[in-house]
């Protein structure tokens, strides 16, 4: 039995998990054309911005407290990350699997940082009244269907991001500068730019864009210290579909694994779903292992 | 390059001391040690095919699981009085048993399995990714999917798996009692055999030209296939055996263990596998084995003292490590014993890539 | 050369040193097991306290059969595995008369070979899924036929007709919806969904979408942790809070509800054996002294009492056997009255816990009200009549 009204909200879920998954997908998509690093602490990332619309909530009281968390996080988390940056990725960013040895490291001292700091258990960020409510449709071939404020808000929040990083990539002079190093690395360098400076630019905007995914994760549940664990295997997933570095590559490739997540749930428990996502991602390699959107070859890159 | 000549040379005393060990040291300690010694024959897999063919896998908790769960359903079935099934089965509302589980009543069948489920699935996942020149920080991000997929799945599917709780109490194997007061020791001398004998096979395997090809592979995987060999298939025979000596690894942890569950073989386990070989060193078999027994007495020893902080010590260990130290204890210990013996030389960083 | 065999013989040697001997004249060692680290440790710690406070409490009163206790804290690390080892430790090297601890199903199943081997003997303080029957195991904790049983013929009475069941993907949820699911259907009434999410998971879209389908009258939820902020925000999000779709819980308890922030759960209900607004002198004491020692807006939940309580009831069952001998001390148990913060309790003897079941309805402050008591103690059977007849266990 399949019901319209089911069907219809599945898709918005997806985009809605996708929408999600792409905020937290992005900066390591950005760094890894960069670098050709992961950082297996960006999870953290989301985890810190979740943190720090908590305790903005705490100190700002009212139903702005949503809006001035959202910069708070991005300042916070891109901060953490320009450390991490230059601590653990910068001294190993010619070997990228040690790289993601060393942050996945220091994702574990971040959690139990977090766990001594905040507690085990998750902390809660009250949603503000103006996106506590839902759009019911009553009547009508989609009764039943309703879609909640908070997702809306996710979904707006991504559209914005999104919008506002093409344009700063395309027009601004340090997105040209990441172009210019995306594509050739030594011919940039060569050039007079100072790659190392792109480098971290790069690192700390996807950092500050987790930490935005951090703020709208806590609108959904409780901010924990392994909360980034429960997104960053997803995003990975989204990473490796995407092509290299490339925006367009990552949102399709995040739309694409919410929907297949989504739609399969109608179906499936969500257990099953996960590994059928994984199954997804290996089936598709096989016809397209560049990605979605390929740049280059990924086989000659070593 | 890959051996440390100073404790090759020492392999005597040392095996002879472990063959001592039950008279050394008390019975729990020997469980550890055991135990352990369980890990390090999967570690030394994970040092073929990290240290020498370069691939960095996080998903050995995989076939880790499936050598152990290979033999668990065996004994599961094995201590079953006629007609009936296994208890968690029964409040799982399942009323038959499972047909894959069917094998597994023969003991020498089971004890096959333990290796060759391991080695089907890896070889057929691998293949996929491999052929496809999926490589590198990729391949390490696919197998850590693989491992939470896996986990999930034991747990989704309680009725034929146990689910959260995994499989447990065990009595008889081969007709041996398990609780027997001789059990342990035997069990001790058993898994120190098995060490002894997937070493020395790997320490062979590493010398030969296959070895040499994966070394090649790793420091330059497109000159090699630019000279005319297609290294898909080294890479996959290299992930497969890493594979099976990991089944063989997790079915005597579940022996010593008593227990194997989806704790014991997702992604956090998976990767902490990766630390006991950074730690020893991976460009050593010693140093596999090494880095296995050091990691797991020390979370032993701190956890009891300090329970919050193993993660802070494991988190440092491993950016330390990796940082400054990626040759681990035993690069560490050759460059000591070498600046006693003569003048400091430069030592060239291996770093796969 | 030489220096490596040394440091390798020296290295046994040091661990060798390092196992304790027997007890000493005049004291006695037992086990205290929980994990202190790990995602299961917020709930733990607490039952370690309160297995600790009896313990100091029995002490200053003079230990047992004269001789003073020595706790032996190990952390189970959430982790089963470890729990086996750390049992094996506590049983073989610190030679414990008995083992207090163990929260998951998980971690029980993997410490019960270690106990039967060795002959000892654990007290389990977590209500959980029964099907289990060993002589080595106390089981103070509710059988299902003393939780979530009771808790659904009181939601029968109430008039609900339509059963939504949501689980974390774990065994006691599981088992619980099969036993919840074999007695809704023999009473006439009907399950219209069943949902597990991962543990840990907070991603209830879909689950949320097919309850609105479903349009059930109540949800039975056995969510674990975490994973309940998510449901119940979602869940408010979409227009379903619980005053609106009642829900009734199994995992939460004081201290989860608290932590969670109260407006999230509340008007929902809880079925457990205990609750912090009991009445009763006993179990004013026994709030007053715990707060007393671990701040005073510590939160008093189910396990936390029953860990408390099979401290005292090992200490009658030793004094009643004069034995530390655990065959003689759990024969010693069965039917021994022992006075807790629930009232006068005894083990039956399937070596379960004879108690009452409570429907409680969360309030603003955090405490639950009673809405509902069984009538009279309940008897605790670890295999549901309903769900698995023709099984029984018998210990004794």
């Amino acid at each position: 039995m399949l019901d319209l009204p089911l069907l219809i909200g599945q898709v918005f879920n997806g985009f809605s998990v996708a929408s999600l998954v792409v905020l937290a997908a992005l900066g390591l998509a950005l760094s890894f054309g960069l670098m050709r690093v992961i950082n297996m602490a960006h999870g953290e990332m989301l985890m810190l911005g979740g943190y720090l619309a908590y305790l903005t909530f705490l100190v700002v009281p009212g139903p702005l407290a949503l809006l001035v968390a959202m910069p708070v996080a991005f300042v916070g988390a891109a901060a953490v990350g320009a450390v991490i940056e230059v601590s653990v990725i910068h001294r190993l960013s010619s070997r990228p699997l040690d790289t993601l040895l060393a942050t996945w490291g220091t994702s574990l001292i971040l959690q139990q940082g977090a766990r001594d700091v905040f507690g085990p258990i998750g902390v809660s960020v009250t949603a503000p009244d103006w996106l506590n409510h839902s759009f019911a449709i009553a009547s009508g071939p989609l009764a039943g269907l309703s879609l909640p404020a908070t997702r809306l808000f996710i979904l707006l929040v991504a559209v914005v991001v999104l919008a506002a990083l093409g344009l700063f990539i395309a027009k601004s002079r340090i997105g040209l500068l990441v172009r210019a190093v995306n594509q050739d690395r030594m011919m940039a360098a060569a050039s007079g730019i100072n790659v190392r400076q792109v480098d971290l630019a790069v690192f700390c905007l996807g950092s500050g864009i987790a930490g935005l995914a951090g703020v709208v994760l806590a609108l959904l549940g409780p901010v924990t210290p392994s909360v980034g664990q429960s997104y960053i295997v997803p995003a990975f997933l989204v990473v490796i579909l995407g092509g290299l570095g490339s925006m367009v590559g990552t949102t399709i490739a995040a739309l694409i694994l919410g929907l297949v997540s989504a739609l399969s749930q109608i179906f499936l428990d969500v257990s099953m779903s996960q590994v059928l996502v994984l199954v997804f991602v290996i089936v598709f390699l096989q016809f397209r292992p560049q990605g979605v959107i390929a740049v280059r070859s990924r086989a000659l890159e070593e | 390059m890959t051996q440390t000549p100073f404790l090759s040379r020492l392999w005597i005393p040392v095996v002879l001391l472990a063959i001592a060990a039950p008279w050394l040291i008390s019975g729990y300690e020997l469980s550890l040690l055991g135990r352990f010694l369980a890990m390090s024959i999967l570690a030394i897999g994970l040092m073929l095919v990290w240290g020498e063919a370069g691939i960095l896998t996080l998903g050995q908790g995989v076939f880790f699981g499936l050598g152990g769960y290979a033999l668990a359903i065996h004994m599961k079935l094995a201590g079953l009085e006629p007609g009936s099934l296994p208890d968690f089965m029964e409040w799982s509302g399942i009323t038959a048993l499972p047909w894959w589980w069917v094998p597994f009543k023969s003991p020498v069948l089971a004890t096959l399995m333990v290796v060759v489920v391991p080695g089907v699935f890896a070889g057929f996942f691998s293949w996929l990714v491999f052929r496809r020149r999926v490589v590198g920080v990729y391949f390490a991000l696919i197998t850590q999917a693989l491992a939470l997929s896996f986990a999930t799945l034991l747990v989704s599917q309680q009725g034929a798996t146990g689910g959260f709780n995994g499989l447990t109490n065990f009595q008889t194997l081969y007709g041996f009692d398990l609780n027997a007061a001789r059990a342990p020791v035997v069990l001790y001398w058993v898994t120190l055999a098995l060490v002894v004998v997937c070493f020395a096979g790997v320490r062979w395997l590493i010398r030969s030209r296959f070895g040499m090809l994966l070394r090649a592979t790793r420091d330059g995987e497109n000159r090699v296939r630019f000279l005319g060999y297609d290294t898909t298939p080294y890479k996959v025979v290299a992930f497969t055996l890493a594979a099976m000596l990991a089944g063989i690894g997790g079915a005597l942890f579940t022996l010593h263990a008593g227990v194997i569950s989806p704790a014991l073989v997702g992604v956090v386990p998976s990767i902490e596998m990766v630390v006991w070989v950074a730690v020893g060193g991976r460009g050593s078999l010693w140093g596999a084995v090494i880095g296995t027994l050091a990691v797991n007495f020390a979370k032993d020893e701190i956890s009891s003292y300090l329970p919050g902080a193993w993660l802070y010590v494991l988190g440092l260990v491993f950016i330390l490590v990796v940082g400054f130290l990626p040759r681990g204890i035993m690069g560490l210990a050759e460059d000591l014993t070498r600046r006693s013996a003569r003048k400091p030389q430069p030592q060239p960083v291996e770093a796969p890539q | 050369m030489k220096q490596a065999t040394g440091l390798l013989t020296g290295a046994l040697l040091a661990t060798a040193a390092f196992s304790v001997g027997a007890h000493a004249e005049g004291t006695v060692k037992v086990g205290v097991l929980q994990s202190l680290s790990g995602t299961m440790a917020i709930s733990e710690v607490t039952v370690k306290n309160a297995e600790m406070m009896a313990i100091d409490e029995i002490n200053a009163a003079g230990g047992v059969m004269g001789k003073k206790i020595v706790p032996v804290v190990e952390d189970g690390a959430s982790d089963p595995a470890i729990f086996a080892q750390k049992a094996t430790k506590l049983i073989q090297d610190d030679k414990v008369a008995t083992v207090f601890g163990g929260w998951t199903s998980a971690s029980r199943k993997a410490m019960l070979p270690v106990f039967q081997r060795t002959k000892n003997l654990l007290w389990y303080p977590v209500q959980f899924e029964g099907n289990e029957c060993s002589p080595n195991i106390m089981y103070s904790g509710a059988q299902p036929n003393q939780q979530i049983v009771p808790s659904l013929k009181w939601a029968e009475k109430a008039g609900y007709k339509k059963y939504f069941l949501i689980g974390s993907d774990y065994v006691f949820p599981r088992t619980a919806n099969l036993i919840l699911k074999k007695h809704i259907a023999k009473d006439g009434l009907k399950t219209v969904g069943e949902q597990y999410v991962p543990l840990g998971g907070t991603d209830f879209s879909a689950v949320i979408a097919k309850i609105q389908a479903a349009k059930p009258d109540i949800i039975f939820n056995t969510l674990n942790g975490d994973s309940n902020v998510s449901f119940f925000k979602q869940m408010a999000a979409a227009g379903m809070s619980p005053e609106k779709l009642p829900v009734m819980s199994f995992s939460i308890g004081e201290q989860e509800a608290q932590a969670m922030g109260t407006k999230l759960v509340q008007d929902s209900f809880a079925g457990w054996n205990y609750f912090e607004s009991l009445p009763g002198a006993a179990n004013k004491k026994f709030v007053a002294d715990y707060q007393a020692k671990f701040g005073k807006n510590a939160a008093i939940t189910d396990p936390m009492v029953h860990g408390y309580l099979d401290v005292y009831a090992w200490k009658a069952a030793v004094e009643k056997a004069k034995s530390f001998n655990p065959d003689k001390v759990r024969a010693a148990a069965v039917g021994l009255k022992i006075a807790s913060p629930m009232g006068d309790v005894h083990f039956a003897q399937n070596q379960s816990l004879v108690q009452t079941a409570y429907v409680g309805k969360l309030q603003p402050d955090g405490q639950f009200k009673i809405e509902w008591k069984s009538d009279g103690a309940i008897q605790p059977d670890p295999y549901d009549p309903v769900a698995f007849p023709n099984k029984s266990c018998k210990l004794h």
